[in-house]
């Protein structure tokens, strides 16, 4: 059946921002998309808030809203737009979730839009609990013994029923929010209480415990004509009870026989044909109890989900871009398979490989945060890995995921580790269960003991216990000659791991040089959807070692472009971006785009993106082992191979390799590593400070806890102190006194032994502003300056941020330029550059300056229509600045530091995820902000002035702004005074206020009526903490009293906040803005614009670039 | 972890693989094949289809689920020889009674593990399917080669006799609706228990049998079933399908039996270049218009019906009337299924039995039923 002639217009919905349990997976997807909606020739309108995604280039719709995905918001947007259809099961839960609030308010219906690749009853009867099981039960399948309650007293009864431990899961929230096992009465009464308030629908399941059970999902494609075909299979090593998106997953599974997993897939296909999920993919979960076979269903997700990238990336077989076609129209037969060309795509991949998808956890974030694994995700990204058998996969997996851990052996066992501690901990499920599992092992334990402990697969374990026989023979053999080395490569080991079980080898290096002596390089294979049955047209490769390579000769000039690894909190997909565009930008001057990457839920790991795709671990061997297989490959057909490696633009991952690479050869491009680490390094640094005249904030190094005293006390405290070379802000605090700077040097230590410890004068009050700019070496292009909304202290990446600045003056601006033109040409940039500069007392102070890209690029792209990482990588490669100007990519002339009156306001505001945390106790996490970056993603709100911007960031993030009722104010001494007039302004616009005595009485002062409420501790009976959870509240302001000590103050009404999502402002710039974005917003005044329209204004008529 | 010995694999155009002993040690000969199926490595094995054949298994980690009782297809194994990338040592799966090592051992099947299984099939794939042999014993290339290229090529031979059942069987239905008499020329066990289910009670008849006997029964419908070596061989199995055909008996056949029916209605067989053997392969059901994902094993393929101006090739006569090409393979066209107009017979290329694989074709077990009701009154057996 061919594509529908009646669709010409559809609005597709975006994700929104990164949050656990939602990341770029929705990028990826929605930019295939986009991309096919545009390919078939129909018009696309796309709505998203978060710039920092592919799929928001503007390039890749014909009409981008960078808005608030919101009812009102959309509703603008149709009624603007008038599009014939929707699509919005690309988007995640936020997208579907949006579709439905837009059906119920009678939206759709009132313009005529039809909802595509989905179906309203469908959406319910998958998402509804009690309905799917009805569902389930209808077709043949068994569930879980369970019921849906929607008071205390129906969970009370069920609870009674099936008997504890139960698992309490609330209905429609995205990631398993709110889930959990309770295995006492108290457990029952904490997370049933808070899934009623965290379902939208107040409605939570309870259903019988199959904790430990075997879990596998589906991934099932279905078309307008009834063909079924399941993409994908996927196999939880870590049992039910662990979240599938915090689990160790294998695809293809690996424990069924045919006939379980045929009749998963007959169960499975009958129950996506009785939802009756309209076109397109859906995931179903499954349980099976190990003892005796019994299968169970668990949910479905009827739309494309995490699970979804990782079957598309694991087979091949593109879930979103299918998707895309099956909704307008097409059936599966008439869609080709992109990598055979020859056959179509109503097939079932078959994988001649084995994939293992590995979590990545941010647990040092946030501590406090209960770090056992549970039916609520927790993890903040995650590796993947190929190889042709599941220990190689594995192994290779571990060392993706960018911890000090990288696979079995490379960090010594904890102290104290003994057989029984180790038995006792593997009964938790926790970050790491297979290292505890192998040490278990390795000490002496059956894998049927291990397997009792923590119920993952026995087969599973015998993997490990083969690599554990495996170490015994590389630490036992004589010499480690060509066969045992070879037997360990094919196992998966890295040479890291060897030379840590040989020390005589000579470390990594030594055993690099036997291996390559031995003549021992590891071949590479092809991602193919068919097992080699077809030919495979698309160079999708991973390593391994065996007999044959399939790198195809090419004599074309190569560029290899180092991605960001797993997402993780301060690295995530604003790098991806930046690795995309220079893809984009190398491709079209020419090159032959290589890209390496791990992570599975980008859009640079889509075999579509570069040239030639190797999904591999981003380490030191991996990555020039590909750079040895693709330099051969060019120089034997003639070419010139290798030209370039970009390694700046995937942040701290690639960055870290940098000289490693560049000794060992490879022609690193664009800043050189050694101008990279002079930035970095306090001396090298503070000298070319001082040779420009430049200031920093006073600082010195410390290598010990008497020279960090000795420091402090110099410089005066508060003081900041950090690890050196970090990202994210690893480590850092603000310190105020030296018992805690005691305190801090312990833990810092720990968190990075090669570096010492930064120590620098905070400046308390000041204005941070973030600069990002380019530099060719002969020329000089400022891409943006954002003003930041905190104070310097929070971590920028925290820091929500206006662009251009809104309260600089044009002196402070110059200077501004002027500062970052010398320290870049001071540094030797060639490509891109961010620095971070702090405002007080007039004096403009350099806090830091790191010559590559920044988090920010893609915002600030987006901002000035500019696409910096692009002109980054060409001039990496030897364009100039003055070419780039030619061209148009940049501006013709000016740059961003001359932003007119009328350039419209973007804003920044972050997205934090404390909501998703809980104490052991099951208590709610501060809230606070600090130096340590803990976001996990990002919204761009634009309008013609700063109130109207930081509204729409600010409903990006929250989804909703109060425009009246109460608002709740506690303050620090130092903050009373500024915090007069934000009151004044909220009491001018209908708030009543309640404040904590202090705050109360400074406000009474100026004449503002409030209610007193005692603070937490005080123990009446009404205090700020149970107004607060009573959901009474409409607005927090709370600040930390910062300058009588260290930030813990409040933390219980922070905390209070989160666990009852209220809107919660910690800072006295963000209460002054958030009192603009009310007022903006109460007067009614918010109207969507394009990006294209917003870049048609910014550039003119020259043709835009980003 | 237990040493191996070291095993070599040698096709008859030269090409070496090298690997480790797997199963028995010895030394083995056959038809290199690739199967692609991801589970139901105990399925194939059993299938006696892959009689004559070396099966290699692109899928890497084989014999994760062991053992079990109720999976095997027939009487054993009937493979030649085995290849696998990574052979499990640990069984783990509630129904496994011991695992695939000791099994392929104790039936004396050689086979080579650690071998780079993709290179081979892509060799299999581009120079097409060919003798091999494998051996742990002696790993001298040369002598093995002498060997691989003296046996016997696939195309030619008659393995039916190897494989069929030396006296009929009878597998009862709980409650019989219909009999269908069955032609053994490598049934599995699936076929018979999917009838069954649908109250067809299957007596099974060596391949060799006459009409008379194979009609002794009265039975509703005969079935022909798959089975290895190349159906231009079958010619006893052909003249017999002829015989019912005109004697209107309704006729169901998979597989080989799919290649006696188009040889009977005058169709030729040819070898494909690397044949079809796996369980994800989409075919199109012309009666429906719908894509079915369907268990294939087969070497040999019918040839297209000449195409006939002015006609797409769906359509054709023969001496028993119309017939329709009624299923096809969405990869490569090849003919998958066909339907005869005027006479009551209908077949497939393919394994609607499953076991392994899908369940997507299970309705032509239904169809059978069709058949036989539209039969019913009409006269036959004559």
């Amino acid at each position: 059946m061919p594509k529908r002639e009646d669709l010409q217009h559809i609005l597709v919905i975006g994700s929104g921002p990164i949050q656990i349990g939602q990341a770029c997976e929705f990028d990826y997807s929605g930019t295939q998309a986009c991309r096919v909606l545009r390919e078939e020739g129909l018009r696309v309108t796309l709505v998203n808030s978060n710039p920092a995604t592919i799929m928001t280039d503007p390039e890749f719709a014909d009409a981008t809203y960078v808005e608030p995905i919101t009812t009102e918001v959309i509703e603008q947007i149709i009624a603007k737009e008038k599009p014939d259809a929707l699509l919005a099961t690309l988007g995640g839960q936020t997208a579907l979730n949006a579709a439905v609030a837009l059906h119920e308010a009678g939206i759709l219906e009132k313009y005529g839009v039809e909802l595509i690749g989905a179906d309203m009853d469908a959406i319910q009867r998958g998402e509804d609990r009690q309905q799917f099981k009805e569902v389930v039960l209808k077709v043949g399948g068994d569930v879980p013994r369970s019921a849906v309650c929607h008071s205390m007293e129906e969970v009370t009864a069920t609870v009674k029923d099936l008997g504890l431990p139960v698992v309490i899961r609330p209905s429609f929230t995205m990631g398993g929010l709110g889930s959990g096992m309770a295995y006492t009465w108290e457990d029952v009464d904490r997370i049933a209480g808070n899934g009623l308030a965290e379902s939208p629908t107040t409605e939570v399941l309870i259903e019988e415990s199959v904790l430990g059970w075997k879990e596998y999902e589906l991934e099932l494609m279905r078309d307008r004509d009834d063909n079924v075909v399941i993409v994908c299979s996927i196999e939880n090593v870590d049992p039910m009870g662990v979240h599938t998106g915090d689990s160790v997953t294998v695809a293809p599974s690996m424990t069924l026989t045919d006939r379980e997993y045929q009749h998963m897939r007959d169960i499975g296909i009958a129950i996506l044909r009785e939802v009756g999920v309209d076109t397109g993919g859906c995931n179903i979960q499954f349980a099976i109890d190990p003892a005796d076979g019994r299968m169970i269903v668990i949910e479905m997700n009827p739309r494309v989900s995490r699970s979804s990238a990782l079957a598309s990336k694991a087979t091949g077989f593109p879930i979103a871009k299918i998707a895309a076609k099956l909704a307008i129209g097409y059936t599966l037969d008439e869609i080709p398979n992109d990598i055979t060309k020859a056959t179509p795509a109503a097939f079932e991949p078959t994988l001649d490989y084995v994939v293992v998808k590995v979590p990545r956890f941010t647990f040092e974030k946030f501590p406090g945060a209960d770090p056992t694994l549970t039916t609520t995700m927790k993890s903040v990204g995650e590796a993947m890995s190929l190889g042709r058998t599941f220990q190689q996969a594995l192994q290779k997996a571990l060392r993706s995921t960018e911890t000090k851990q990288a696979g079995f052996w490379t960090r010594p066992d904890p102290e104290g580790a003994t057989l029984e501690n180790t038995m006792e901990a593997l009964r938790t499920p926790h970050d790491g269960t297979l290292y505890t599992a192998e040490r278990a092992l390795r000490f002496g334990a059956t894998v049927a003991e291990v397997h009792q402990a923590c119920k993952i697969d026995p087969w599973f374990l015998d993997q490990v216990a083969q690599l554990i026989d495996l170490r015994g023979e590389i630490e036992s053999a004589a010499v480690v000659d060509e066969a045992l080395l070879r037997k360990a490569k094919r196992a998966g080991f890295s040479d890291a791991q060897v030379a840590a079980l040989r020390p005589e080898l000579a470390g990594e290096d030594g055993v690099r040089r036997l291996r390559h002596r031995l003549g021992l390089r590891p071949v590479y294979k092809t991602v193919d959807t068919c097992a080699a049955e077809f030919e495979a047209h698309t160079p999708y490769h991973y390593s391994t070692y065996e007999d044959e390579t399939e790198v195809a000769p090419s004599d074309r000039p190569k560029v290899m472009i180092l991605g960001s690894g797993p997402n993780r909190i301060g690295q995530g997909i604003e790098f991806d971006y930046s690795c995309v565009h220079a893809v984009q930008a190398l491709r079209e001057a020419g090159y032959e785009t290589i890209m390496v990457n791990c992570n599975p839920e980008t859009v640079s790991t889509d075999y579509d993106t570069a040239d030639r795709l190797y999904f591999e671990p981003l380490t030191f061997e991996d990555v020039t082992e590909v750079f040895h297989a693709e330099n051969e490959s060019g120089r034997n057909a003639g070419g010139p191979g290798v030209v370039g490696v970009v390694v700046q633009l995937g942040g701290q991952t690639p960055l870290g390799l940098a000289e490693r690479l560049e000794n060992a050869g490879l022609p690193i491009v664009g800043t050189s590593p050694k101008a990279i680490d002079n930035a970095e390094d306090r001396g090298v640094f503070g000298k070319l400070l001082h040779e420009l005249g430049l200031v920093a904030p006073a600082g010195g190094t410390a290598f010990s806890y008497e020279e960090a005293r000795e420091v402090a006390a110099q410089i005066g405290y508060p003081v900041l102190v950090r690890p050196s070379y970090v990202l994210g802000g690893r480590g850092m605090e603000i310190v105020y006194d030296e018992d805690t700077l005691a305190g801090y040097i312990s833990r810092a230590t720990e968190a990075s032994p090669e570096h010492p410890i930064l120590i620098d004068r905070f400046l308390d009050d000041a204005i941070e502003i973030d600069v990002d700019c380019l530099c060719d070496g002969e020329d000089f292009y400022l891409g943006g300056i954002m003003e930041h909304i905190e104070e310097a202290g929070v971590h920028s990446g925290d820091s929500s941020c206006a662009l251009p600045p809104i309260t600089l003056g044009a002196t402070v601006i110059e200077q501004i330029r002027d500062y970052t033109a010398k320290l870049a040409f001071g540094i030797g940039v060639r490509g891109l550059m961010n620095v971070q500069y702090a405002l007080k007392d007039e004096q403009l102070y350099v806090l830091e300056a790191n010559p590559r890209a920044s988090r920010t690029v893609p915002f600030v792209s987006k901002a000035t229509a500019v696409p910096l990482a692009k002109a980054a990588a060409r001039i990496a490669l030897g364009a100039t600045i003055a070419e780039l100007r030619a061209e148009g990519m940049l501006l013709p002339e000016g740059d961003g530091s001359d932003a007119g009156p009328d350039v419209p306001i973007s804003v920044k505001e972050v997205l934090l995820p404390f909501k998703r945390f809980r104490t052991v106790e099951g208590a709610g996490l501060d809230a606070v902000l600090g130096p340590e970056m803990k976001s996990t993603g990002e919204v761009m709100g634009i309008d013609s002035n700063f109130g109207l911007a930081f509204a729409k960031a600010t409903l990006a993030v929250y989804g909703k702004l109060p425009t009246s009722g109460k608002v709740f104010v506690s303050v620090a001494d130092r903050d009373k005074r500024a915090i007069v007039f934000p009151v004044r302004r909220l009491v001018d616009l209908g708030f009543t206020v309640y404040a904590t005595e202090g705050t109360g009485l400074v406000l009474k002062r100026h004449g503002i009526d409030f209610t007193p409420v005692a603070r937490h501790s005080s123990g009446e009976s009404v205090d700020a903490v149970s107004l607060i959870a009573s959901g009474e509240i409409d607005l927090v302001i709370t600040t930390p009293s910062a300058s009588s000590g260290p930030r813990t103050d409040g933390w219980e009404i922070r905390s209070a906040a989160v666990v009852a999502d209220v809107s919660c402002v910690t800072t006295i710039q963000g209460a002054t803005a958030a009192t603009q974005a009310i007022e903006s917003a109460s007067r009614g005044e918010i109207r969507v614009a394009s990006l294209q329209e917003l870049h048609q204004r910014l550039r003119g008529s020259e043709t835009t670039a980003v | 972890m237990s040493s191996r010995a070291p095993a070599i694999l040698v096709l008859e155009d030269g090409r070496v693989f090298r690997g480790e002993a797997f199963g028995s040690v010895g030394e083995t000969f056959g038809e290199a094949v690739f199967s692609t199926g991801m589970t139901g490595y105990q399925e194939t094995l059993t299938d006696p289809s892959y009689y004559g054949q070396v099966v290699a298994q692109t899928a890497p980690q084989i014999g994760n689920t062991g053992w079990n009782d109720e999976d095997d297809e027939s009487r054993r194994i009937w493979v030649a020889g085995y290849v696998v990338r990574d052979a499990s040592r640990m069984a783990s799966n509630w129904r496994a009674k011991r695992g695939l090592e000791d099994e392929l051992a104790s039936q004396g099947v050689v086979g080579i593990c650690g071998v780079d299984t993709r290179a081979l099939t892509r060799h299999l794939r581009e120079a097409g399917a060919m003798r091999v042999g494998i051996s742990s014993r002696d790993t001298d290339v040369e002598a093995l080669l002498q060997k691989v290229r003296a046996t016997p090529q696939m195309a030619g031979a008659n393995h039916v006799g190897a494989v069929t059942a030396s006296a009929p069987y009878t597998y009862e239905a709980k409650e019989t609706k219909y009999t269908v008499a069955a032609l053994d020329l490598g049934i599995k066990r699936n076929t018979p228990r999917r009838l069954a289910e649908r109250g067809i009670t299957t007596t099974v008849f060596p391949a060799f049998a006459e009409i008379d006997q194979l009609l002794s029964g009265s039975p509703d419908a005969v079935f022909l079933s798959n089975g290895p070596g190349d159906p231009a061989t079958a010619d006893h199995q052909v003249e017999l399908t002829r015989e019912l055909l005109r004697r209107r008996v309704p006729v169901f056949g998979i597989c080989f039996g799919n290649q006696i029916l188009g040889r009977a209605l005058g169709l030729e067989t040819y070898k494909l270049k690397f044949g079809h053997r796996g369980i994800n392969q989409p075919v199109l059901d012309r009666h429906t218009n719908k894509i079915e994902i369907t268990a294939h094993n087969h070497g040999f393929a019918l040839k297209a019906p000449p195409v006939l101006e002015g006609q797409s090739g769906e359509f054709f006569e023969t001496e028993f009337g119309r017939v329709q090409v009624s299923h096809v393979c969405l990869n490569d066209d090849v003919v998958e299924g066909l339907t005869c107009l005027d006479v009551p017979a209908y077949s497939v290329q393919y394994h609607p039995e499953a076991a392994g694989g899908p369940h997507d074709a299970d309705y032509l077990f239904d169809r059978l039923i069709e058949l036989i009701q539209q039969q019913e009154g009409a006269p036959t057996h004559a």
